[in-house]
């Protein structure tokens, strides 16, 4: 059979398309190249703290001070990032800025990639790097979910108990029975009657069941229940997130993992210690009524504090002065959302408090129409600290007051507080409220912790492993394939290009077994070529020309290397999705090499073998 | 030099098929026995408990270490050199107290406290909780059953039932032979090695595919020959590929082991386990499951439709 000399030609598209795929791959893989500088982040601790132009002096003002050489000075979306040329000076330079600057600003370490700013500003970025390689904290914690069902019945013996008295039903006893649910005992049938009657009316969320003649069963429905611990997960959440901010984490991850799990991640974060007690401090609520009758600003500056009144700050740093007496205490916070005022359209606040709060709450607004009312937030922290060479646990609280607003009406078990400037002031004083009501118990049940040095060591000793692998095998390969072995060996380098831009462009966390998965791709990745070629030197031995082994070889090959790959990419996927933190990364580094081998093993090494071989006169083949 | 001959062989692998089978369920029993017996050394993510890593500044004496933590009231943990003379490694079974994240701390301020421990730092602590270890083993296993399921209905979609089955003894028996081997010497099987042992599934099935594959062929191809004759015929063909491949895989993995740090060492142990026995497995396992099951040339001849066969 005559075969064209054109056999093994690509189209002029084919070559391109390849082409644009490799530049694409180039691109992407670009910001690795540059490493990373140890830096300082500085944003502010609230929203209206400005970080401008004035402020960036300030800070250039104080390094000089101190002489602490920087690299340079960033200024970007409300954050400044001083860029070091070594972790020490870094290091020194974050405490002295931490110290200087207060806590109206979070200081972060960061490790800032040192790529040109014109690759940055077109978004590409260098891989996001796990802890395992940066070093940092992982958190995981789970939210007692039958402590909280249990606090929600515990309210509901109280809003029980209340109901009961205002119809005038003569109970025996109520009370929270262990295995869940609320009992209610009568002397009576009709009472009971009576009583299940007008608990169906008020509190209809509750299921009613009779376990005995004289007896009424309330449970939580399961809507109530998934609610309830949905609020209970996202209440810690917020408070996380507020604590966190405190800790000065750079990149912190906060989220949510399946239905009663968050997962915590701090980069760069060593002191484990004190970041457990930052996480685990608790917050309550106070309501009090305001001072009326003296001036808040007066008695911060004389430092003259009425007898019944206590003086406390608002967000923004503003004297605030309110009673002594306690109104009510935040775990009377049933549930409180932002939303849009429905007569005025104006952000709002919604409350719902528990029927013992909504008694306290109504006798204390009662008299108080057109009075004021604060809303304290108390963060209750402790924090281990070296003195005289021991270490010794202190406790403090932070008190600030995040809401003052004047009392229109009689409060009861639903209210809503309006008057703010914004949407987002609404939300943020709706989770703040949710913070502090009454907290669902947490606990760390993983922690991962790698120390900057650890992970240092990882990263060099993961890149050492992939390049001499890269060199192991491109020296087996040219030795055994020759050319073909030169040309199989720039696609494996090709792959590896790939895989680091796939990697930067969907930001996926490169872990260390992720860097296991690239080596041991690289591994795969040649077997394309190598079943190709041996299949070229078996069609050269039954005695076809080169030119049509070289195309029968790769055309026969590839229904082979489908299969194979496939098959390896069903257990990646599988793996992807039952594993967990750095599994997970090795099974998204050796998804995404078994894919893109596909591509630079079988189209790209053909290209090239085209390129070289194609539309030539071949006598004599050596593979 | 690198022709060693691995072409136009003609080696009769099938015949030893009776001894291969016979050796392959005697090891197979041990493992299982193995597993049974020793049972498996499970790490820290599957257990539960606590590791931490301390490196100090001048090189330590692990009597010292441990006099240190049994004052300290960690009597029950385990102390090892790790890497070098500076690296100690502290194992601390779970125990049953109300903050136990708490405990890596404990163990760090103990040591610091000491004399010579001032400079002491840490490389890297893990606590996993009891119940987050359970949750990991049953999602191990669940993986590794989905990846066989997977694989199994892909095979039995492209091939043929028996080819299939073949493909599933295979690798039931790497990864057997793999978890046996960390029972039997007791190495530590920690997730990394889980993750290893899926990469063996996929390494396995990937190698013994690539056998099938060429089985089919040779069965639509050549009108002569029995299945066993054609069976060989198709190993041979593909032994120089199976060969080159698995070395090379294999030369990743070594490197990886000796370059990856101590922390891939488990994951580079099972991979190279997997990958020789997975070699041997796709050469002999698959193709002698199949026969065994009485697959025919009939069974892989192409459909009506598909015989017009377009290929040179």
């Amino acid at each position: 059979m005559p075969i064209p000399h054109t056999l093994n030609q690509y189209p002029w598209w084919k070559y391109l398309l390849i082409g644009l795929v490799m530049l694409w791959g180039l691109i992407f893989a670009l910001p690795n190249l540059f490493g990373e500088d140890p830096a300082v982040q500085i944003s502010g601790a609230r929203a209206n703290i400005a970080i401008d132009a004035a402020f960036q002096n300030r800070v250039a003002t104080l390094l000089d001070a101190d002489k602490l050489p920087h690299k340079r000075l960033e200024l970007e979306d409300g954050r400044l990032l001083i860029r070091f040329s070594d972790t020490e000076v870094q290091l020194k330079a974050a405490d002295i800025l931490k110290d200087r600057l207060g806590r109206d600003y979070i200081v972060a370490l960061n490790l800032a990639s040192a790529a040109p700013g014109f690759l940055r500003a077109m978004g590409l970025n260098p891989m996001y790097l796990g802890l395992d390689l940066r070093g940092g904290v992982h958190f995981l914690m789970q939210v007692d979910m039958d402590a909280t069902v249990k606090q929600v019945e515990e309210s509901y013996v109280d809003e029980i108990r209340a109901q009961l008295r205002n119809e005038k039903v003569l109970y025996s006893s109520v009370g929270r029975v262990a295995s869940g649910g609320v009992q209610v005992e009568f002397k009576d049938g009709a009472e009971r009657d009576k009583a299940a009657q007008a608990l169906r009316r008020q509190l209809p969320s509750l299921e009613q069941s009779e376990p005995g003649p004289l007896s009424l069963k309330l449970t939580l429905g399961e809507r109530e229940i998934k609610e309830k611990r949905d609020f209970a997960l996202q209440q810690n959440i917020t408070t996380l997130r507020n604590r966190v901010n405190e800790l000065g984490v750079a990149e912190p991850i906060i989220q949510q993992q399946g239905s009663d799990r968050i997962v915590v991640q701090l980069p760069g974060v060593q002191d484990t210690a004190r970041a457990k007690e930052i996480l685990g401090a608790t917050a309550t609520l106070e309501f009090r009524l305001a001072d009326e009758e003296n001036d808040w600003y007066q008695a911060a500056e004389t430092g003259r504090i009425p007898l019944n009144s206590r003086l406390y700050k608002d967000r923004d740093g503003r004297p605030v002065l309110l009673q002594k007496r306690v109104m009510l205490t935040g775990d009377s916070i049933v549930d409180a959302a932002s939303g849009l005022d429905q007569q005025s359209g104006g952000p709002a606040v919604f409350v719902t408090l528990d029927g013992k709060g909504a008694k306290r709450m109504e006798d204390a607004t009662k008299d108080n129409i057109g009075k004021r009312m604060g809303v304290v937030f108390i963060e209750n922290k402790t924090e281990t600290k070296r003195v005289d060479g021991e270490l010794k646990k202190t406790a403090y609280t932070v008190e600030e007051v995040i809401n003052v607003a004047t009392i229109r009406d009689r409060l009861g078990r639903r209210f809503q507080i309006t008057g703010l400037d914004s949407t987002r002031e609404a939300r943020d004083l709706a989770l703040l409220l949710r913070a502090g009501a009454l907290a669902s118990p947490i606990e760390i049940i993983e922690e991962r912790t790698v120390g900057p040095s650890a992970g240092k060591e990882n990263i060099a000793q993961g890149f050492r492993a992939a390049l001499i692998s890269l060199l192991v095998i491109a020296a087996f390969m040219t030795l055994r394939y020759k050319w073909f072995g030169t040309i199989a060996t720039a696609a494996l380098a090709a792959n590896v290009v790939l895989i680091v831009a796939a990697l930067s462009m969907l930001q996926a966390t490169l872990t260390l077994p992720g860097i296991a998965g690239i080596v041991l791709t690289m591994g795969m990745a040649v077997d394309a070529n190598v079943l190709i070629y041996e299949r070229i030197r078996e069609e050269l031995r039954n005695g076809n020309s080169p030119q049509a082994a070289i195309h029968a070889g790769f055309d026969r090959a590839f229904d082979t290397i489908l299969d194979s790959n496939l098959t390896t990419l069903i257990a990646a996927i599988m793996l992807f999705g039952f594993g967990t933190g750095p599994i997970k990364g090795f099974a998204v580094t050796l998804s995404i090499g078994i894919v893109t081998s596909m591509f630079t093993a079988v189209t790209g090494s053909r290209a090239l073998v085209n390129l070289i071989y194609g539309g030539r006169k071949l006598q004599k083949l050596t593979v | 030099m690198w022709r060693f001959s691995l072409y136009n062989t003609n080696i009769d692998f099938l015949r030893w098929r009776k001894l291969a089978m016979a050796w392959s369920i005697i090891v197979l029993l041990i493992a299982v026995g193995s597993l049974l017996v020793r049972g498996m050394n499970l790490g820290l993510d599957f257990t539960g408990g606590t590791v931490i890593e301390v490196q100090y500044p001048e090189p330590v004496e692990i009597p010292k270490v441990r006099e240190t933590l049994a004052k300290a009231g960690f009597g029950d943990a385990q102390t090892q050199h790790f890497g070098t003379s500076r690296d100690v490694l502290i194992r601390i079974p779970p125990r049953e107290q109300a903050n136990a994240a708490a405990l890596s701390n404990d163990v760090l301020h103990a040591l610091q406290a000491d004399e010579g421990g001032a400079g002491a730092t840490l490389a890297r602590a893990e606590f996993v909780g009891p119940q987050v270890g359970q949750e990991l083993v049953e999602q191990g296993g669940l993986a590794a059953l989905g990846a066989l399921a997977g694989i199994l209905i892909y095979v039995m979609f492209r091939f043929e039932w028996r080819l299939a089955v073949g493909t599933i003894a295979a690798t039931v028996h790497d990864v057997i032979f793999t978890v046996g081997w960390f029972s039997l010497f007791q190495l530590e099987f920690d997730l990394t090695v889980l993750a290893a042992v899926l990469a063996v599934i996929g390494y396995s099935v990937n190698d013994t595919v690539v056998v099938l594959d060429r089985i089919r062929e040779n069965f639509r191809k050549r009108r002569k020959g029995s299945t066993m004759e054609i069976m060989n015929l198709s190993i041979n063909e593909t032994l120089s590929r199976t060969i080159m491949t698995s070395f090379v895989t294999l030369l990743s993995v070594i490197v990886l082991y000796f370059l990856g740090g101590t922390v891939m060492h488990g994951f580079s142990i099972a991979m190279i386990v997997g990958i020789v026995v997975g070699t041997y497995s796709s050469i002999y396992i698959a193709s002698a499951t199949a026969l065994y099951l009485g697959i025919s040339r009939e069974d892989l001849l192409p459909r009506a439709k598909e015989t017009a066969d377009d290929r040179p």
